[in-house]
């Protein structure tokens, strides 16, 4: 399977000098998903103009893990990174269908494996869209565009080699998490100066909670609506076998002319307002959760530069008292100082900025999300109605 | 009440009043196939003269219901005594005019009745114009503990010339709706009648409502019950024989009415039933019937497809309420969460979309519910239904192949009869030769009737299955276009209130 043409990205491109990424192209093998990587630039720093690499899940990965080490990145907010590209349900799904082959009419079959395989093109078009907003979040960055990494990244045609996590890596991973977190929770007990951040902190952490019940909560009701689509979908073949076996006289005929139509009717009702609410709502609100939680990510950052800063003021005093050290505790805190304001100015706008797009994808998607369903709920209503008079006709 | 409608028909020549095939209980010996045709003569109740009416019995002496039925006019308040009591010996004597009829136990003779018969009763049916409506309405607990059970109102609308009046109400309990239909089925099954089955017990449900849990599962399923209970009536009218069984007019008017106590569960007559059925299931796969008509072949044939098709589209509708059901709970809960969403959301604009957002999701989750409803009583209820129709349908279609096989029988026994006389015909035995000639004579009167019999079931099942079938599609039919039409009014609905968030950006 390969996507389509670059799609509409939902991010604000604020570009000076041009940098274009998008992805081009991208192949399904059996495991793994091949992203083309094509990038349009007049930065000095690359060879060419215009050039094309391919690339895989991982490595992105490893490039959103680089910005995370990066001291000098402290105090942005880091795009999240896209979600590992998923098939296994529908694979699974695809499986089963294929060995119930026999228990079914090749009717129900062709249209199980045609709704399927939309599934699945589905799934493939969100994860593509996923790693290119990725990119171009990257790109819109006034720092991170320069990355070195990135550029490598983005120009480097051989393979990166950048392997997934060993077992021993994943572990320390977990670990840095649960210091993380419980530091976390110590440094969020340290109340702001600063009114700004201070709310900023309370906002977010309510934010991200909330973002992350509507994200669960609308997974499930699209998981609803889709069973109900299944359902739909089982009663419509039986209604049509029905109609079909029934088909000895007239008035039987009718009845499976009628039945067919109520078929395709409730099938494309059921089946559209599934696949609508999925790639509108949930998708913006899975979105927030990641850069929500960056942004979280971020103020934890500044808060422990905040914290250290005060420790190294507390070192420098009592240096100062002993008198002894006292140059290393200067230098030490004049270091923190200036971490913790570099930090603390940057994220000012960073938080600032991911408002403004916060706001804007909210607004743009819900519009869109609003229109779509009023122009199916139209013509929902009018197949449905279309339908009636059919079976009202022929009684 | 004028009689004018209904003209008595003069070629009826033998309107017998005969017996119910309950001997079975007294005698577990004999088989199924023992058990004469009978039916009981509903259709003394048509006849617009009672002095008439005696001449039709005199042919038969034994028939126990000769006296009972000369005061017998639509008029007469005696017309409730002429019910089958037979089917549930267990009937405790309420009414003292029904304790004439004594258990017939042991009669098991023939009685003869004209092919033309049936035939009549539905050229009857041209006079009066089909006109009654059942509604079930009102359960009303009744009683404590578990005793307690659920008394409901039937009331009946009409016009039509059968009844007393032209409205009337009475209070029946669940056991006397099964205790119709075991009457009914007792009368009619085995001579081709297709009886509508009764809905179908359900000790969970029955107990809860006894203990008086007053929550929500317990209210759905009394309105399920008393919404079946409806469709059985309704199904039960429309048929035009059933319509006229004085059972069934009794069952409508009288205020009072024996208490069916063989229709409980755990009763030796329960108990019976289940033997009797297994004992039917056996030899069904033994009897081996030459089908001479094609048409019975593919008829059941096209019955079993019928049964598999509807009881797989009854588990994907009942699947589908169920998911119905989960959709609207997680539409609810996804609506309080965007409104959350929305007030921690400091951007007041966007704060109000998504308030304004949650309030439509919850909207439509009210009418995603609303829609639940609607699909499990219509669509479902009927395709339950039909399920247990289907069953009524093959239990025709099987009495059939049974009453083939009596006549087979009675045949084969003819033969045998004849060989031995033929040999007796050398022996010096004028006395056993004159036996064995009695005998013979008998049986072949038996043989005859056999095959009157078995052709007149197979016409009656010819013109039941064609009822059936245009009964059928006209109810699926109507059930899909008021599916389509609430689905319509739920998508207008949606659409309104799509309509207000869009207008808000």
């Amino acid at each position: 399977l390969s996507a389509p043409a670059p799609r509409a990205v939902n991010v604000d491109l604020q570009t000076d000098a041009m940098l274009q990424v998008d992805i081009s192209d991208a192949l399904s093998e059996r495991d793994k998903v091949k992203f083309t990587v094509h990038t349009k630039s007049t930065l000095p720093n690359f060879k060419q103009n215009e050039f094309s690499v391919v690339r895989q899940h991982e490595e992105f990965i490893w490039l959103h893990d680089s910005f995370v080490e990066n001291e000098e990145y402290a105090g942005y907010i880091i795009p999240p990174a896209p979600p590992r590209p998923d098939f296994d349900a529908s694979r699974e799904k695809l499986q089963k269908l294929g060995e119930g082959e026999g228990s079914m009419t090749k009717e129900e079959f062709t249209k199980m494996k045609q709704e399927l395989e939309a599934e699945y093109l589905a799934i493939f078009k969100k994860t593509v869209a996923m790693h290119e907003v990725f990119l171009c979040r990257v790109a819109a960055h006034p720092v991170l565009r320069k990355d070195l990494n990135f550029h490598v990244f983005l120009e480097y045609n051989q393979d990166l080699s950048v392997r997934g996590k060993n077992k021993k890596e994943k572990l320390e991973d977990f670990f840095k998490n649960v210091v993380k977190s419980a530091d976390g929770v110590l440094v969020a007990g340290v109340k702001d100066v600063d009114d700004f951040f201070e709310h900023e902190k309370t906002f977010l952490l309510e934010y991200h909670n909330r973002v992350k019940d509507a994200s669960a909560k609308s997974d499930r009701m699209i998981r609803s609506h889709k069973n109900a689509a299944d359902d739909i979908n089982r009663i419509a073949s039986s209604l049509y076998t029905l109609g079909t076996q029934d088909s000895t006289d007239l008035c039987k005929y009718e009845q499976m002319l009628s039945l067919d139509f109520t078929r395709s009717c409730l099938h494309k009702i059921e089946a559209r307002i599934a696949a609508d609410e999925d790639l509108k709502l949930a998708d913006l609100l899975k979105y927030y959760l990641r850069e929500s939680q960056a942004a979280k990510d971020l103020l934890y950052r500044r808060s422990r530069a905040l914290v250290d800063y005060e420790n190294a003021n507390k070192a420098l005093d009592k240096a100062r008292a002993k008198n002894r050290d006292v140059l290393q505790a200067e230098t030490s805190q004049q270091l923190c100082c200036h971490k913790f304001e570099k930090i603390s100015e940057s994220a000012k706008q960073e938080l600032i900025d991911f408002k403004t797009r916060r706001v804007a994808a909210f607004r743009k998607n819900l519009v869109e999300l609003a229109e779509l369903e009023l122009k199916h709920a139209k013509g929902n209503l009018q197949l449905l109605q279309g339908c009636l008079g059919i079976l009202k006709g022929n009684t | 009440m004028a009689d004018t409608a209904r003209d008595a028909p003069p070629e009826q020549t033998d309107f017998h009043e005969l017996e119910d095939g309950e001997e079975l209980f007294p005698e577990p010996a004999t088989t199924q196939e023992s058990q004469p045709a009978s039916l009981a003569a509903e259709d003394i109740s048509t006849n617009s003269n009672g002095p008439k009416q005696d001449s039709l019995f005199d042919d038969d002496p034994e028939d126990l219901f000769a006296e009972a039925t000369e005061e017998v006019s639509l008029d007469s308040p005696e017309r409730d005594v002429l019910l089958s009591d037979g089917p549930s010996p267990a009937i405790t004597p309420i009414t003292p005019p029904t304790s004439v009829i004594t258990p017939r136990i042991g009669h098991t003779h023939d009685d003869m009745f004209t092919h033309s018969s049936f035939d009549e009763i539905e050229e009857e049916e041209g006079g009066d114009s089909f006109d009654i409506h059942i509604s079930v309405s009102d359960p009303e607990k009744v009683g404590d503990g578990m005793n307690a059970y659920m008394a409901y109102k039937v009331t009946t609308k009409t016009s039509m010339s059968l009844f007393k009046r032209s409205e009337f109400a009475v209070k029946r309990r669940f056991s006397d709706f099964l205790g119709l239909h075991s009457k009914l089925a007792s009368k009619y099954l085995h001579i081709g009648y297709i009886v509508p089955p009764a809905p179908e017990k359900s000790i969970v449900g029955m107990t809860k409502v006894k203990v008086g849990k007053e929550d929500q599962s317990s209210n759905e399923f009394v309105e399920k019950r008393r919404s079946a209970l409806e469709r059985y009536l309704m199904r039960t009218v429309k048929h035009p024989i059933l319509l006229k069984d004085p059972d069934v007019l009794q069952f409508l008017e009288s205020s009072e009415l024996p208490r069916a106590v063989s229709t409980q569960a755990l009763s030796s007559a329960g108990l019976l039933r289940m033997v009797n059925k297994a004992a039917d299931a056996v030899n069904k796969m033994t009897i081996k019937m030459n089908e001479s008509d094609a048409w019975f072949e593919e008829k059941q044939q096209h019955f079993e497809n019928l049964d598999v098709q509807l009881r797989k589209l009854h588990t994907s509708v009942e699947s589908l309420v169920c998911h119905r059901k989960e959709l609207s709970v997680n539409t609810a809960q996804f609506a309080k969460s965007a409104a959350m969403l929305g007030n921690s959301e400091d951007h007041t604009a966007l704060s109000r979309a998504l308030s304004q957002l949650a309030e439509v999701e919850e909207k439509i989750d009210q009418l995603h519910q609303d829609q639940a409803n609607a699909d499990f009583y219509l669509f479902s209820e009927l395709l339950g239904d039909y399920v247990r129709l289907l069953t009524a349908v093959k239990g025709v279609f099987d009495h059939r192949m049974k009453t083939w096989q009596k006549w087979q029988d009675s045949q084969m026994l003819l033969q045998k009869k004849r060989e031995a006389e033929a040999k007796l015909q050398f022996t010096n035995k004028p006395d056993k030769l004159q036996q064995a000639k009695d005998e013979i004579k008998e049986l072949e009167g038996k043989v005859q009737q056999g095959e009157r019999d078995f052709e007149q079931i197979s016409k009656t099942i010819r013109k039941e299955v064609s009822r059936f079938e245009k009964e059928r599609v006209k109810d699926f039919k109507t059930i899909i276009i008021k599916y389509l039409e609430s689905l319509v009014q739920t998508q207008q609905q949606v659409n309104k209130n799509i309509s207000y968030i869009f207008h808000y950006n």
